[in-house]
C-alpha cells in the first residue's frame, strides 16, 4: 500500500496565529533517497520539518513512517522510530567535551569510554573524523556540525533531517558532507535535505519537493532542473539579477585598518589578528568566512563597540580606533550588525525608538539632549516607504517584524544616514529572495554614490556578486584582499583554510 | 488546557488595567485569608482601605499617609531608573540610612546656630551621604564585576551598624542623660523639616518626591539619558551599539538612586522621625522596590504606587490596632499585592489561549 516508502507525508495542515505555515503538504521519501526540501524563508519548510521530528503537531493530515501511522509527540519518540535531526543551529554546550555533548542528546548514554570510542569509529568511518576529549566551544563550526551528525549517526537513524547544512561550511568541508551523505544514502539511509541554494541541491539530491507559502508547489527531479527553473518555483517569479548602474571611480581611502588585533569580549569568541585592509570611495570590500571567525569582532571593533588604540582603526584617514560608536558615526561610519533582535535593534521597542538608535547623530534627531521623537519618526516612516517594510507603521515593535522585514528596515536605516563608510555584517541572512536582491541593489546604489562599502557574508554567492575585492576571515586573520573577478571556488575555498583536517580521512579512503 | 502564547506587541489595555486588578485580587485573596483567621473579612478590608480616607480619623490619617508615601515614591524613582536599566540596586535602605546620618550630622554639629542656610545645606549633605553610599557597590561593579546586588544589600547592614553607632555613640544627644538617640529636630528649627501646612502631613520630600516624578517623567520620555537608561535594560548589546557607556550608566543610576533614597532618609530624619534613633528607618528603602514595581517602573506610576502602599501601610496599622490582626496578616497582605501585580502582568506581553487537546 505504501510501496516502500519510508516516510509518506499526506495532507498535513499547521496554522500559527495569523500564518498558515503548512497547507495540504503530501511528500514522500523512499529509503536510501536523498530528498530536497527547498523554499524559502518562511515558505514553510521548518515547520515541516518540525513536524516530522515531533516538534510540532500538526492541525491536519497524517504520517506513515514504514507503512505505519507515525504520530510523534516529542523528539525522543521520533528518534525511538528512527527518524535524527541536524539543526542549523547548533545545541550543543560549549564548556563540554565531544563526548559528553553526545552522550546528553542519547536516551541511554554507554559508558563515556565506551561512547568516546564509538564516537572515533563513527566519525573515522564517514569521514568525519572528531576527537571526543576536545572542549567543543574550541572547534570550528564545521566541526560542531560534525558532533551533531556524529550524534545523529550513533542512532542508526532510517531518516536524517538535515537543515540547511552547509551555511556554516567551507566550500571543500561542503564537498565532504556531500561525500558522507551519499555514503549513508548508498547503505540504505534516507536523507531530507533542506536548503535554499540551488547549486548543491542539484548536485546532491534525487528528488525536490518546493514549497511556497506552505504549499507543495512543484515535485521534481533536481538534476534535470536548471538553477533558474528551480529559482522559478521556488520565488514564483523570476528575479531580475542586480545591476550595478555606474562603477564608480575609485577615490580617497575612506577606511583604513591596520595591524588590528584585539581579544574577543565573548567566552568562545575569536580574537582578531593583525587585521589590515583599505576600502576606497566607492569600493565593495566582501569579507567571507565560516561563521564563529572573528565576524561579530571585525564588525564592533569598526563601529566603535570595541576600542583600540586611535591608529588601528582611521575613517576618512582621521584615527578613530579609540572612537566610541556615535563618534564614529559623526564622522562617517555606519554598521549594521547580523544579530537584528538584540544587537542591531531592541526587539520590544518601537521602529521610531530604533530608528533613533542609530540615526541620532547624523539624523540630527536630538536637540539640547533632548529627544526629537517627531523627527524620529518621520525618519522611521521614510524608512518605510523607502525600503518597502511591510508593517502597520513606525509605533510597531520591531519584534512584530519578520526577520526579512526588519532586516530590509535596519540596513535603510543605516544607509539613509548618507554614510560615507558603510559596515555589513551578513546582510541578507534569513531574508527571503526578493528583499535579499533589494537589499543588496541598495547597497550597490551606496556604492556607487561614493561610499566605501565593507561586506562582511556566509553567503559566498553574495559577496562574488557585489564585490570589487574579496577577503577571507579565518581565526581571525584575515587574508589579504584580492580583486573578485576570476576567483574560483577553488582558490576562496583554499583561502577559508581548506577543510580544516577533514580532507585526509576521504583520501584515505578514496 | 490553556496555553501562553506571545503577543507581537504589548497589550496597552493590560500596561494599565495590571495594577487595578492586581489589588482586586488581592482583595479577594486577602479576605480569603483574613476569614481563615476569624475575621470578618470585609471589615478588615474596608479598615484598610476606606477608614484612612473617608472614616472618622481620616483628618489625621490622611496626613500619614503623605509622611509614608513621600520617601517611598522619593526612593521608588531613583531605583526604577536603575531597574529599567538592569542594574539592580537593593540596598536603597542603607543608602536611605547613610543620607540621614550625614545630614543629620551636619545639622547636629552646628547646634544651636541660627541661619536659613542650615536646612538646604543638611538636604545637600543628605543626598551626597546617600550617593556614596551607593558609589561602593557601583564601583565594585564597574572596577571588579561584582554583583551589586548582593554588594548593595550587604551594605545595608553595615549601614544599620554605623547607625546604632550614631544613635548610640557619636551623635547621641548630650543632655540626653544617657539615653540613646540624637537631639530631636523638632526642637530646633532651623534645621527641622516641619510640616508645611500644620495637620497636612506634607513636608518638604513630599514636594521633593512629585517634582522628582515629573522630572523622572520628562527624563524617561523626552530626553537621550532616559532612551539610553530603557534601551540598556531592554537589549545591552544594542545600547552598546548605539554608543551607551555601561560604566558611566551604572555610575549614573546607582548615584541616582542613591542620592534619592538618602534625600528621603534626610527628610524622614529632619522630619517625621525627628531624630537618629537606632531604628528610626522603617523599612522604607525595601518596601520602595515594591513601590517601584507596582508603578510599574514608571515614575507617574509609581505616585500612585507610592499612595497605594502608603494606604496599606496605614490602614493595616488601623486593623491591627482596632481588630487585633497580627502585624505578619499585613505584612503577608502587602506581600499578596506585589504577588499578584507580577502575576497579572504576564498578561501585557502573552495573551492566554485555549488548547484543543492535552499533548
Amino acid at each position: 500500500m505504501t510501496g516502500g516508502d519510508l516516510l509518506r507525508v499526506e495532507g498535513v495542515g499547521k496554522t500559527y496565529p495569523g500564518v498558515r505555515a503548512n497547507e495540504d503538504v503530501s511528500l514522500t521519501i523512499a529509503p536510501g533517497e536523498i530528498h530536497a526540501l527547498l523554499g524559502e524563508n518562511g515558505a514553510g519548510k521548518s515547520t515541516l520539518v518540525k513536524i516530522i521530528y515531533g516538534l510540532v503537531r500538526p492541525d491536519e493530515g497524517r504520517m506513515l513512517l514504514n507503512g505505519q501511522p507515525y504520530a510523534p509527540a516529542a523528539p525522543r519518540e521520533a528518534r525511538a522510530r528512527g527518524v535524527a535531526m541536524v539543526f542549523q543551529h547548533f545545541s550543543l554546550f560549549e564548556a563540554l567535551s565531544v563526548a559528553e555533548n553526545v552522550a546528553l542528546g542519547m536516551e541511554d548514554a554507554p559508558p563515556m569510554r565506551e561512547l568516546a570510542a564509538r564516537i572515533r569509529v563513527v566519525s573515522e568511518e564517514y569521514g568525519l573524523p572528531l576527537d571526543p576529549s576536545r572542549r567543543v566551544g574550541d572547534l570550528s563550526a564545521g566541526e560542531r556540525q560534525r558532533v551533531e551528525i556524529v550524534r545523529c549517526l550513533l542512532q542508526n537513524p532510517r531518516l536524517l533531517i538535515m537543515d540547511e547544512p552547509t551555511s556554516v561550511l567551507t566550500p571543500q568541508e561542503v564537498k565532504i558532507l556531500f561525500a558522507t551523505l551519499r555514503k549513508l544514502a548508498a547503505e540504505g539511509t534516507s536523507i531530507l535535505y533542506i536548503s535554499h541554494k540551488l547549486e548543491e541541491i542539484r548536485a546532491l539530491c534525487d528528488r525536490a519537493t518546493v514549497l511556497r507559502r506552505g504549499r507543495v508547489v512543484a515535485e521534481c527531479d533536481p538534476r534535470e532542473c536548471s538553477a533558474a527553473q528551480l529559482a522559478e518555483m521556488m520565488v514564483g517569479q523570476a528575479l531580475s539579477p542586480t545591476r550595478r548602474t555606474v562603477k564608480a571611480e575609485r577615490g580617497r581611502i575612506v577606511l583604513g585598518v591596520s595591524d588590528l588585533s584585539v581579544p574577543s569580549p565573548f567566552a568562545f569568541g575569536t580574537a582578531l589578528k593583525d587585521i589590515r585592509f583599505t576600502v576606497a570611495r566607492g569600493e565593495i570590500l566582501g569579507v567571507a568566512g565560516v561563521a564563529g571567525n572573528g565576524q561579530d569582532e571585525l564588525l564592533m571593533a569598526l563601529s566603535g563597540e570595541i576600542v583600540t588604540e586611535p591608529d588601528r582603526v582611521r575613517i576618512d584617514s582621521r584615527p578613530a580606533g579609540d572612537l566610541g560608536p556615535d563618534k564614529r558615526r559623526a564622522m562617517g561610519l555606519v554598521a549594521a550588525p547580523e544579530d537584528r533582535y538584540g544587537h542591531a535593534a531592541a526587539p520590544d521597542m518601537t521602529l521610531t525608538e530604533n530608528a533613533f538608535l542609530t540615526g541620532m547623530v547624523r539624523r540630527g534627531l536630538v536637540s539640547r539632549g533632548f529627544v526629537r521623537w517627531r523627527a524620529a519618526r518621520e525618519f522611521a516612516r521614510q524608512i518605510i516607504a523607502d525600503y518597502d517594510v511591510r508593517t502597520p507603521g513606525p509605533d510597531v515593535a520591531a519584534r512584530a517584524l519578520s526577520g526579512g522585514n526588519l532586516q530590509k528596515f535596519l540596513i535603510g536605516r543605516e544607509l539613509e544616514q548618507a554614510p560615507d563608510v558603510i559596515v555589513i555584517n551578513q546582510p541578507t541572512w534569513g531574508v527571503d529572495a526578493a528583499a535579499a536582491a533589494a537589499i543588496r541593489q541598495a547597497i550597490l546604489n551606496r556604492a556607487a554614490e561614493g561610499a566605501g562599502v565593507v561586506v562582511i557574508s556566509q553567503d559566498l554567492d553574495e559577496l562574488l556578486e557585489i564585490s570589487d575585492r574579496f577577503a577571507v576571515l579565518n581565526e581571525g586573520r584575515l587574508t589579504r584582499p584580492r580583486t573578485t573577478e576570476g576567483l574560483t571556488m577553488e582558490e576562496i575555498g583554499l583561502m577559508m583554510g581548506g577543510a580544516h583536517g577533514m580532507e585526509v580521512a576521504h583520501h584515505a579512503q578514496a | 488546557m490553556l496555553r501562553l502564547e506571545r503577543r507581537p506587541n504589548p497589550s496597552r489595555f493590560w500596561l494599565y488595567a495590571t495594577p487595578p486588578v492586581a489589588v482586586v485580587l488581592t482583595m479577594i485573596a486577602g479576605g480569603l485569608l483574613f476569614a481563615a483567621m476569624g475575621k470578618d473579612p470585609v471589615a478588615v478590608i474596608r479598615t484598610i482601605f476606606w477608614e484612612p480616607l473617608f472614616g472618622d480619623f481620616a483628618f489625621y490619617l490622611r496626613g500619614q499617609l503623605l509622611v509614608k508615601a513621600g520617601p517611598l515614591i522619593l526612593i521608588a524613582i531613583g531605583l526604577a531608573m536603575g531597574f529599567r536599566a538592569g542594574i539592580w540596586n537593593i540596598g536603597a535602605e542603607g543608602q536611605y540610612i547613610m543620607g540621614a546620618i550625614c545630614g543629620a550630622a551636619v545639622g547636629l554639629a552646628v547646634y544651636p546656630t541660627e541661619s536659613r542656610l542650615i536646612f538646604p545645606v543638611m538636604v545637600l549633605a543628605g543626598a551626597l551621604g546617600g550617593w556614596a553610599w551607593a558609589m561602593i557597590p557601583a564601583i565594585l561593579r564597574t572596577r571588579f564585576n561584582t554583583n551589586e546586588i548582593l554588594v548593595s544589600l550587604m551594605l545595608v547592614y553595615v549601614a544599620e551598624t554605623i547607625l546604632a553607632k550614631a544613635a548610640t555613640g557619636f551623635l547621641r544627644n548630650p543632655d540626653g542623660m544617657g539615653f540613646p538617640g540624637s537631639r530631636n529636630f523638632s526642637s530646633y528649627p532651623a534645621a527641622a523639616n516641619a510640616e508645611l501646612f500644620a495637620g497636612s502631613g506634607l513636608h518638604w520630600g513630599g514636594v521633593t518626591a512629585v517634582f522628582v516624578a515629573l522630572a523622572a517623567h520628562v527624563l524617561l520620555r523626552h530626553h537621550v539619558l532616559g532612551y539610553q537608561i530603557r534601551l540598556a535594560g531592554q537589549a545591552p548589546r544594542a545600547a552598546r551599539f548605539h554608543g551607551v557607556d555601561p560604566t558611566r550608566l551604572v555610575i549614573f543610576c546607582m548615584g541616582l538612586s542613591g542620592a534619592l533614597a538618602g534625600l528621603a532618609g534626610l527628610f524622614e530624619v529632619a522630619g517625621p522621625a525627628g531624630q537618629i534613633s537606632i531604628d528610626f528607618n522603617s523599612g522604607y528603602g525595601f518596601t520602595a522596590i515594591i513601590v517601584a514595581f507596582l508603578g510599574r517602573l514608571n515614575p507617574l506610576g509609581i505616585v500612585l504606587a507610592g499612595l497605594l502602599m502608603a494606604l496599606t501601610y496605614v490602614g493595616g496599622e488601623m486593623a491591627s490596632t482596632n481588630m487585633g490582626l497580627p502585624a505578619a496578616a499585613i505584612q503577608v497582605f502587602q506581600g499578596m499585592l506585589l504577588f499578584f501585580l507580577l502575576g497579572v502582568d504576564v498578561l501585557t506581553n502573552y495573551r492566554i489561549r485555549p488548547v484543543k487537546g492535552a499533548r
